[in-house]
């Protein structure tokens, strides 16, 4: 026990130094992320699903706005037409493919028009990074204390960090080494090198549906979530199956096994 | 096998007869099946049925997405999201081997800390604990490769710093860091080569599974009082086990059942809560994620690495009485080392002759400060490398060597056990009544 108390007592000394040269690593480490709101997303938690016409609304934003510096490589364009996506009609996917993407056809070497097999275009115009997984390769929520309960009940954050940032544009502006940043709220560090991409009523929808920058914000959000995760319908469904059927199993199984154990065991004693 | 008396096959038949001279396999599966197993093991006895779950559903999966997946630099990355997206059932797939990773760990720290509760570990059963040890130090390996494979960010950078580590072994170091990587920097030949042995270990893994199967059947299981089945006679050694089917077969697959319900969940409902934003972008060399993070079932061994910087005490002590041969990084490859090896050596460390923690009033506290210091610990491993967790970790990494180098030896020294009951049957009887000794009470015996 003693030896116990001595060693601890060395190991506390050997610590000392690191006490004392605290505070400066600990000022260093500090936090610079942005503040990312809680959007409500229809496809949060277990029984979420994708809003068909919040993706479709999603995608007219990214056609129309997002295209021109990101790309999508990683995405097939005929999955616009899986269920539990966007689900246009085949003959809209094929018009879509067409009329806005031109690919680069090795076999004819030359570009033709885009077809439904072809993927998204990456886009390298203006050094934007590829949008496939953007909605999983960012956590919007964190902690508290790197303990991850946050993202266990918001859930890990990425469309609400895209949403964030989207609509987190304060309309300061600064320039340094030649470059132009704008302030932003979500952004970490707060300054961000994309100019603002949307404002209010830019992009008209078919259905009418509101557009301004925070409806847009959350429609490009939900459809960038889709693309980065266009199974996640069929990921739920098979997850309510397996859960159900496992239970009913575990029930079995249970009764099974007290029943086996039955003769081999009495009254239980009280202690 | 086990050493304790009990029914062995004897072929009826002609056919069973004439294949038993040749190859008795029947005589083989059927006292591996049959085994007398203590009656009393509890709950905490089901996670090696969880674990051998694990081997054969990460085997499964792991190979069908290695028919989909390319090992290139240049590929590997799309060809996961080729996986995600165009393979039928594919995301399925790669979500249940991703979170299969963690199920596997869960499980073998549950198994692992069990055993050193129940002192699973001593005499006769020390060849038992060093397999497992080599199992564990497998898995890691695994592990480590399969993480690099989706060449994300996180890949990339883990793998760079995880064999930078071979690079501080004093003269030797480069050349082997630089051997392993196959050359300078991670790059195509390394990611070849790991996925290359990230197929074969689960293998090695497999075979060392039967081996620690062979050496538990032929001591027999341990169980939770730690006394030893008797073995005088087939009738005696009855009053103290059942045969493993049914019995153990189906209370042990009823509890994998229970554990699987939650798993299915996670991979349904919240498949990337485990794994890292970060590998969601491709491989970077130019660019260093903010933060580098091992999985979380790497993290209490990486706060071990971390916790030795040049500031400690020790580290300094080290390097003077080496001529600056141990710097503060080997010391913290040998300390993250070293908590293994200090761990596979508890058999030879704890000096107490009683095994289970049940009938030891002191070490039950050390233990249970134990549990906590190794969760702490991996809380401080994903923590950032500065103050206060640089000085946490330091007391939770001399505690956990502290725990296995000093408590233990001296534990079995000055600690006086407590009553323990004389036959496992006395202990059972203790906890669930005498069989057909239920009729002074309607309710039924659980």
């Amino acid at each position: 026990m003693f030896k116990t108390l001595a060693i601890g007592a060395a190991f506390s000394l050997a610590l000392a130094p690191v006490v004392f040269l605290a505070p400066t690593a600990a000022l260093a480490a500090g936090g610079s992320g942005g503040h990312v709101e809680d959007f409500a997303f229809s496809f949060e938690g277990p029984f979420g699903t994708y809003d068909q016409n919040q993706l479709q609304r999603g995608l007219q934003i990214y056609t129309e706005v997002c295209a021109s510096c990101h790309g999508l490589k990683q995405v097939p364009i005929r999955s616009l037409g899986d269920e539990g996506g966007p689900h246009l009609p085949e003959d809209q996917v094929r018009a879509y493919a067409a009329e806005n993407f031109e690919v680069f056809d090795a076999e004819l070497d030359d570009f033709r028009p885009a077809k439904p097999v072809d993927k998204f275009p990456a886009n390298t115009n203006a050094g934007a990074p590829d949008l496939s997984m953007m909605a999983k390769a960012r956590a919007g929520f964190h902690g508290p204390y790197g303990l991850g309960i946050n993202q266990m009940f918001k859930g890990m954050g990425g469309p609400e960090y895209i949403a964030s940032v989207l609509s987190g544009y304060t309309g300061e502006e600064k320039e340094e080494a030649g470059t132009t940043f704008y302030e932003n709220t979500a952004f970490p560090g707060g300054w961000i090198s994309m100019a603002p991409p949307l404002f209010d009523e830019q992009v008209e929808f078919a259905d009418g549906h509101g557009n301004d920058v925070h409806h847009m914000a959350q429609d490009a959000a939900a459809f960038l979530m889709w693309a980065a995760e266009p199974k996640m319908m069929a990921r739920k469904q098979a997850g309510f199956v397996g859960v159900l059927m496992l239970t009913i199993l575990s029930v079995l199984l249970y009764l099974t096994n007290k029943k086996i154990w039955a003769p081999h065991k009495g009254k239980k004693v009280k202690h | 096998m086990s050493g304790i008396p009990h029914d062995h096959y004897e072929p009826k038949t002609g056919a069973e007869k004439w294949l038993d001279k040749r190859l008795p396999i029947v005589g083989l599966v059927y006292d591996t099946i049959m085994i007398p197993t203590p009656k009393n093991l509890n709950w905490w006895w089901i996670w090696g049925i969880v674990l051998a779950f694990c081997l054969v559903l990460q085997i499964v999966t792991g190979i069908v997405l290695a028919m989909h997946y390319t090992p290139h630099v240049d590929l590997a990355f799309a060809s996961i999201e080729h996986i995600m997206r165009d393979v039928n059932g594919g995301h399925m797939l790669r979500y249940l081997h991703a979170n299969g990773g963690s199920l596997f760990f869960t499980a073998v720290y549950i198994h692992l800390f069990r055993g050193l509760f129940y002192g699973s570990y001593k005499a006769p059963r020390e060849v038992t604990w060093i397999i497992g040890m080599l199992i564990y130090l497998c898995m890691m390996g695994t592990a480590f490769m399969g993480y690099v494979l989706p060449w994300g960010q996180m890949s990339f950078w883990g793998a760079t710093v995880i064999t930078g580590l071979f690079g501080a072994i004093p003269f030797v170091g480069e050349a082997l860091q630089t051997w392993l990587l196959g050359g300078p920097a991670v790059d195509n030949a390394t990611l070849n080569r790991f996925f290359s042995l990230h197929y074969l270990l689960p293998f090695v893994i497999a075979a060392l599974v039967v081996v620690h199967i062979w050496a538990f059947h032929t001591t027999g299981n341990g169980n939770p009082t730690g006394v030893d089945v008797r073995k005088g006679s087939k009738a005696e050694a009855e009053k103290d086990t059942l045969p493993f089917w049914p019995y153990f077969v189906i209370k042990d697959l009823f509890a994998l059942a229970v554990i699987l319900v939650v798993f299915w969940a996670v991979v349904g409902f919240m498949p990337n809560y485990l794994g890292h934003p970060d590998n969601y972008i491709e491989a970077n060399p130019m660019v260093t994620p903010a933060h580098i993070v091992p999985e979380w079932y790497f993290l209490p061994f990486y706060a071990i690495l971390r916790a030795f910087t040049s500031e400690v005490w020790v580290v300094q002590f080290a390097s003077f009485v080496t001529g600056g041969i141990i710097d503060a990084k080997f010391f913290g490859v040998l300390a993250m080392f070293g908590a293994i090896i200090v761990m596979a050596l508890a058999p030879w460390l704890d000096t107490s002759s009683v095994r289970s923690g049940r009938y030891r009033p002191m070490f039950k506290w050390w233990f249970y400060l134990l549990v906590i210091d190794f969760v702490v610990l991996m809380w401080l491993g994903s923590m950032p490398a500065a103050e206060p967790y640089a000085s946490f970790s330091l007391i939770a990494s001399a505690y956990w060597f502290g725990y296995f180098l000093i408590i233990l030896p001296l534990l079995g020294v000055i600690e006086k056990p407590s009553a323990m009951p004389a036959t496992i049957e006395d202990d059972f009887e203790a906890h669930y009544g005498k069989p057909g000794d239920a009729s002074a009470d309607a309710t039924p015996a659980e």
